[in-house]
């Protein structure tokens, strides 16, 4: 039987999203399919698999991710599927502890990868945001006020988003001063 | 070529071309570290992979193909690679050395 659920996860909750999915197959419901908002389930054995998130340098289907994809799996991980560029990783319980990364650099790496993803995200929505108002100004266009609220109001929620990744990494550089 | 300036190795890279010195695929390099250090050092796929790819770059370790599947990659370490160790190994030689005589035991 298989049951499909939709849900929002912001990507810097990524480690909620984690969470999240330990707990649904903890109920016995273990992922088996993604798509944007859209997580498929399976049901199992309570608490069979550890799913882990990555953002890919690359989009999947790209041959350096596709190698990447291909190096996990021969690990004895699955690969679920992604969306976008966010491979979804599972792996069975009893095979042991699922990390894809162990040790703090690598872990930092990820966090870079996506501080750049949404700086640069956030400073689209800002020029955009921006430039539609002084569009507004210009030629009193309230479609362009419109626009430019929501695109400031997003590059605000994405500027949030850097916040909190960038003070993770910043814990995990602390960290990397003392260890591995 | 093959001088690190001296700077320390971490864990995984030492144990990664420690296992290398005969040829291994992914997931026989995580399962070796992770017998040679009894059990303590679980690389993670990901992080190896990284690691991996850094060594291949810096010329310390290479591929050679496995015989029977091709589709695994299988990485062998290079005598830069050896150099490299070595190195490491009198540093940690050092490390250990002080802190015996300060500390003892």
């Amino acid at each position: 039987m298989k049951r499909t659920l939709h849900k929002w996860f912001w990507a810097w909750d990524f480690d909620k999203e984690e969470k999240w999915l330990a707990a649904m197959s903890a109920r016995g419901l273990n992922l088996c399919g993604v798509s944007f908002c859209t997580y498929v389930f399976e049901e199992g054995a309570p608490g069979a698999y550890a799913v882990r998130l990555e953002l890919l340098d690359r989009m999947p289907s790209h041959p350096v991710s596709e190698q990447y994809i291909r190096f996990i799996e021969d690990t004895g991980a699955e690969y679920v599927g992604s969306v976008l560029r966010w491979a979804y990783f599972r792996k069975r319980t009893d095979a042991g502890p699922f990390d894809l990364y162990s040790d703090i650099d690598s872990r930092i790496r990820h966090l870079n990868r996506l501080l750049s993803l949404l700086f640069v995200l956030g400073m689209v929505n800002l020029g955009n945001g921006l430039n539609n108002l002084i569009q507004f100004f210009v030629h009193g266009l309230s479609f362009s006020l419109a626009v430019s609220i929501l695109c400031l109001l997003v590059s605000g929620l994405i500027g949030y988003g850097f916040l909190r990744i960038f003070s993770k990494r910043k814990r995990l550089q602390r960290e990397r001063l003392l260890h591995e | 070529m093959a001088s690190h300036d001296g700077a320390a190795l971490t864990e995984a890279v030492y144990y990664i071309l420690l296992s290398l010195l005969s040829p291994l695929h992914g997931y026989g390099i995580m399962q070796k570290v992770e017998s040679m250090s009894g059990g303590r050092l679980r690389l993670a796929a990901g992080t190896l992979y990284g690691a991996l790819s850094t060594l291949l770059e810096k010329g310390w370790i290479q591929t050679v193909t496995a015989e029977r599947d091709s589709r695994k990659k299988e990485y062998l370490i290079t005598d830069a690679g050896r150099a490299v160790l070595r190195e490491e190994m009198r540093r940690l030689e050092e490390l250990l050395y002080n802190g015996r005589n300060l500390l003892g035991g």
